[in-house]
């Protein structure tokens, strides 16, 4: 009976959403939403030309048709949307395909508007998890799936412990040791409340907490790399003595790709400034003036704002001549980048060799290392390969502050800033601390999740990870 | 000693305990026959310990008891001294009502009820050993040779499986209080096969009363308005007497520093594990060193006794040490101490050995209830006798079993928590225990489970009759709320200046205005009036319901999620150690607790969700062979 469609109730619960379509640059890209609400949730930021509301049209239609933020009423996209609904689809609950522009910004952004309107960010595998759970695939099938489970559990856990330690960790673990803080103490007046061995956990204590940890997850959440490469694209220096060919550098990458935003200002005389989408990476292009020690007052303040923005920076190409040793220059160039994320560009491989590419390598250390010609045009395509590798294997990382860099962090902050929002709302409307403490408790557990600390029904749901994601 | 027939009945229950004449009392009145064996009769429903009942999740306990058609509620009701609603400043799902009882009176009156119950018979006796025959309970044999056969047998002995009295380095074989131990059945229930926890509490001292100096303690008076726990009460006591607070020395705290090698706790002469959330005096001063003081309460024992509790200074130390101590104490100088506190330890039943029926899994038709089952508190003995009640009556009638989710009941939570996750101390119910603690509050007690209790039979008609009108009344009141409207009038601005919130702009539903902070049902009443008066309880339902409607769409939302992972079961007959994928740690904790469902199997700790997903894929994988089959 192998292919028989079983008549078992469908089990799960929330719906689920990702990119179904792999990163980076394509003509279109694909959303999928499955799950009890994947309708109305698409219904909420859906608007067709006709009006009509996606869980009043035909199961298997596709329509036309733009997605508004409805918190600010602005349209985001303009998109096709294939409705499925169960139990005909992949997974025998409702589906949603949201067809829309290709490239990671467009992409993201629609799955962010689906996180917000209440979808959960699906784990690795879990569309086809949801297809087994609810029967659509057979026997012979589900063997294979306790098979992958069972050499996954391990990986999955040592993902788990991984995601425990660093400094995303620990800040995590900071808010919710405030929290639970707090919460102990409320637990405390409510059981214990004729001790006077605890201080009353009161309604402005409450809103100072509450308040700490709404504008800590704000910080963190404005220094997650998603978010920010969003707003104003992965700001990319480009540095090296005079005449390495920094200016050829900028102009390769911009030839080669359409600008994606143009409108920003901030060139300057010194700092040039231009915005191109790298293999689906969106980078600020940023032309530094020479970094050297300069007697020349016009020329230091330039120096000046180059070290600022080099601060700032979340890549760096450090480009050096293949033709020249290195010079006191450049050793001062290797000190200023050390600890940042940097790929060293050897440039003019078309002359003959002088530069000592042992030292490169020692100062490179773990960065990568990529030689080019770009008066041949060589080694640009490497370079961008680069460039799109640290981004994509999420290799990035800024030494000051932290980046919540994976899309499922990100929906979880969203959720945690969302909850503590609505701690502050009711502590500021008097609402008694026990019911204000529901959603400090619920922050506390969504932070949980986010370090694997509290995880309820599916952080296994790695196991899956096998199958493509949104599959 | 030659053995003889004694009876025979539907189900027996060893103990009169809090635990056993609940689980008595509930028996008997759903019509099964009813033994119980105790081996005082002068002690039913003892309280060893603190003279009080409920309190923050206690009391909530006490209320459901009383909706499911038990008897603890109406008891204490009648023999208080004192009624407190604790947590009033804060929101409804955490106010809690708190009696000191009158401990004699408490135990006569439940007594009497036990006494006056058809099927029930009251029955002096010592059981020695459980009759089982292949793994089945058939009956007990008590010290003189009687053998009492029964179709269900609940075990309700609270601290007295081989008890053990500890002042000081004085050690001896003792139940609570000097009454006698009970060896002979401990030893039984371990034989077969049963495992044991040895667990460890504590009783303070007791003082007369004439010779205390309140003079130098605060009042603690009960409340002016008459509480009660029953929703059957009908008279209220209104003469109550006061407790006193008053506070440890400075010199309390260096006897305790003093003597502290005297202390069987640090002497390591107990070995049993004591609770963390009802520490010993020399527990307070050594792990909270920096506190300066803490506080002692003093409470009567009763209104025919000089005997005062003295809440707070529970320790083991030896007598001439709690001598010093309560003299130590302001208000104590002089203080007559009446009898010395001291330590008991005792053999727990493992609950995870338990279904959530409170049946045993090892031998069928038995069931545990009570401190036995590592349990600490009147009340939540009282619960699980309840429950015990029920399912051993139901099993011998052949009825239903009853099992109540942790969204249903307190006593829920409790019961889940034993069997699923164990304990490793005495288990205190907590109100922070309760993910939904919102839902199950004290006031809607009886909107939660008097149904239930109508369908066991606890309840009669009367009482379900008056809970059914409740119900309407207070579903037509909320509708009333929600469609009527409220306009700025001058006299509703008034209303609401009084209160000292802002005007209304516009006119308002009703329900709309009732959710600001400021505003109550008092004040909707006066400027929108129902056609009929509502009573105070219905009133009480109306305005929390939608004050916190949201906060209450929010839980019963995650009690959804829960409850359908509540029905995905487990088949009985699952072979954990079949199932390669799971961790060897979670296959041994999962045979031992069985859970019935998948949601009961997510809580076992040392279940990780890895396991939970695996398992879900195996019993699907079951099912698709079975369809393949």
């Amino acid at each position: 009976m192998s292919n028989q469609v079983r008549k078992v109730k469908n089990v799960h619960f929330d719906t689920i959403a990702a990119i179904s379509t792999p990163m980076g640059e394509g003509a279109i890209a694909i959303v999928r939403l499955s799950g009890d609400e994947a309708v109305q949730i698409a219904d909420r930021i859906f608007r067709s030309p006709s009006g009509k509301r996606l869980n009043e049209e035909q199961s298997h239609t596709i329509h036309y048709g733009h997605l508004i933020d409805p918190s600010t009423a602005e349209i985001v996209e303009e998109v096709m949307v294939s409705l499925m609904k169960a139990p005909k689809t992949f997974t025998r609950e409702d589906v949603v395909e949201v067809n829309c522009h290709g490239g990671i910004v467009a992409v993201t952004r629609v799955l962010q508007l689906v996180l917000k309107q209440g979808a959960r960010l699906a784990e690795p595998g879990e569309f086809t998890k949801r297809a087994f759970l609810n029967g659509r695939i057979d026997l012979s099938q589900a063997e294979a799936v306790m098979d992958l489970i069972r050499a996954k559990t391990d990986r999955a856990m040592n993902v788990a412990l991984n995601q425990m330690e660093g400094k995303l960790s620990r800040l995590i673990g900071g808010l919710r040791q405030a929290l639970i803080e707090t919460l102990a103490q409320v637990e405390v007046n409510i059981d214990y409340p004729e001790y006077d061995d605890v201080e009353e956990m009161t309604i402005p204590l409450m809103i100072e907490k509450s308040t700490w940890v709404r504008n800590e997850i704000d910080e963190l959440l404005k220094t997650s790399s998603q978010g920010k490469i969003l707003r104003e694209g992965l700001s990319t220096v480009i540095i090296g003595r005079p005449n390495v060919g920094k200016s050829s550098l900028l102009n390769s990458i911009i030839q080669e790709n359409k600008a994606i935003v143009t409108d920003i200002a901030g060139t300057t005389r010194d700092i040039i400034e231009e915005y191109v989408n790298v293999r689906g990476v969106p980078l600020r292009l940023i032309d530094t003036a020479g970094i050297r020690e300069t007697e020349d007052i016009v020329e230091r303040i330039g120096v000046e704002k180059s070290r600022k923005v080099l601060k700032e920076a979340d890549l760096i190409l450090l480009v050096l001549n293949s033709s020249e040793e290195l010079s006191i220059e450049d050793e001062r160039l290797f000190e200023v980048v050390s600890g940042m994320d940097t790929i060293f560009v050897i440039n003019k491989t078309d002359l003959p060799q002088k530069i000592d590419m042992q030292k490169v390598m020692e100062h490179a250390g773990t960065g990568k290392v990529v030689t080019t010609s770009l008066v041949k045009d060589e080694g640009v395509d490497e370079l961008e390969e680069a460039i799109a590798g640290l981004f994509f294997e999420g290799n990035l990382e800024s030494g000051d502050f932290t980046y919540v860099s994976n899309a499922r962090h990100i929906a979880l902050l969203y959720n945690a800033r969302a909850t503590i929002e609505d701690a502050l709302a009711a502590a500021e409307a008097g609402v008694p601390v026990d019911m204000i403490q529901i959603d400090v408790t619920r922050t506390w557990e969504i932070l949980g999740e986010i370090i694997g600390d509290t995880v309820q029904d599916g952080l296994l749901n790695e196991l899956f990870s096998q199958f493509c994601l949104g599959k | 000693m030659p053995k003889f027939e004694a009876g025979t009945f539907d189900v027996i229950v060893i103990g009169a305990g809090h635990a056993g004449v609940e689980a008595a009392l509930s028996a008997a009145k759903m019509g099964a026959t009813t033994l119980v064996l105790t081996m005082n009769l002068d002690m039913i429903a003892f309280m060893p310990c603190n003279p009080s009942l409920g309190g923050p999740a206690k009391g909530i306990v006490v209320r459901e008891i009383d909706a499911l058609g038990g008897a603890m509620g109406k008891v204490i009701d009648k023999t208080h001294i004192q009624m407190r609603m604790l947590n009033t400043g804060k929101g409804p799902a955490v106010r809690a009502l708190r009696a000191q009882a009158d401990k004699v009176l408490y135990q006569s009156e439940m007594k009497r009820l036990l006494e006056e119950q058809e099927n029930l018979l009251l029955h002096q006796g010592v059981v020695e050993e459980l009759i089982v025959e292949d793994d089945e309970i058939k009956g007990v044999l008590t010290q003189v040779g009687a053998i009492y056969r029964a179709k269900t047998v609940i075990i309700t002995t609270g601290t007295f499986l081989r008890g053990e009295v500890i002042i000081g380095d004085l050690k001896y074989s003792s139940g609570p209080n000097n009454q006698m131990p009970s060896i002979k059945l401990a030893d039984n229930i371990r034989e077969l096969g049963f495992d044991m926890v040895r667990f460890k509490t504590g009783t303070p001292p007791r003082v007369n009363s004439r010779t205390i100096d309140y003079s130098k303690t605060e009042i603690q008076p009960g409340d002016d308005t008459a509480w009660a726990f029953s929703y059957e009460t009908t008279e209220f006591i209104t003469d109550q007497l006061p407790c006193w607070l008053t506070y440890t020395s400075p010199r309390t705290h260096e006897l305790i520093n003093e003597n502290l090698h005297l202390s069987p706790m640090y002497s390591g002469m107990i070995k049993g594990k004591g609770p963390r959330y009802c520490p010993s005096i020399e527990d307070k001063i050594v792990r909270f060193a920096d506190k300066s003081r803490h506080q002692i309460f003093l409470e009567p024992e009763g209104r025919n006794t000089q005997e005062v509790y003295v809440q707070g200074l529970s320790t083991s130390l030896p007598e001439h040490v709690q001598k010093q101590l309560i003299a130590s104490v302001p208000g104590l100088e002089n203080a007559e101490m009446m009898r010395a506190g001291y330590a008991i330890e005792y053999d727990a039943i493992v609950p995870t050995q338990l279904w959530p029926t409170l049946e045993t899994k090892r031998i069928r038709n038995l069931y545990t209830a009570g401190q036995l089952n590592g349990t600490s508190g009147y009340e939540e003995a009282a619960g699980q006798g309840i429950m015990a009640g029920i399912n051993a009556a139901s099993r011998a009638l052949g009825k239903e079993e009853r099992v109540l989710g942790r969204a249903d009941a307190y006593i829920g939570v409790l019961i889940d928590d034993l069997v699923t996750k164990g304990t490793s101390e005495p288990y205190r119910l907590l109100t922070s225990r309760a993910e939904y603690r919102l839902l199950l509050r004290h006031d809607n007690a009886d909107m939660r489970l008097t149904e239930i209790g109508y369908q066991i039979g606890l309840i009669n008609e009367e009482r379900h009759d008056a809970h059914i009108i409740k119900k309407q009344q207070i579903e037509e009141e909320i509708i009333r709320l929600r469609k009527v409207t409220i306009k700025p009038t001058s006299d509703v601005q008034d209303i609401i200046r009084e209160t000292g919130g802002s005007e209304l702009r516009e006119p308002m539903k009703a329900a709309d205005l009732l959710k600001r902070p400021e505003i109550n049902y008092s004040q909707i009443e006066r400027m929108v009036p129902p056609e009929e008066k509502k009573s105070k309880e219905v009133e009480e339902q109306v305005e929390i319901f939608i004050k916190y409607e949201g906060y209450i769409e929010k839980s019963l939302q995650q009690v959804d999620k829960m409850k359908k992972l509540e029905n995905k079961k487990i088949p009985d007959n699952i072979d954990y150690n079949a199932i390669s994928g799971i961790a060897s740690e979670a296959k041994s904790v999962l045979s031992e607790v069985r859970p019935l469902s998948i949601a009961q199997a997510s809580r076992i700790s040392g279940v990780n969700p890895a396991d939970i997903s695996i398992l879900l894929v195996y019993i699907e994988q079951g099912r698709i062979a079975k369809i393949s089959g």
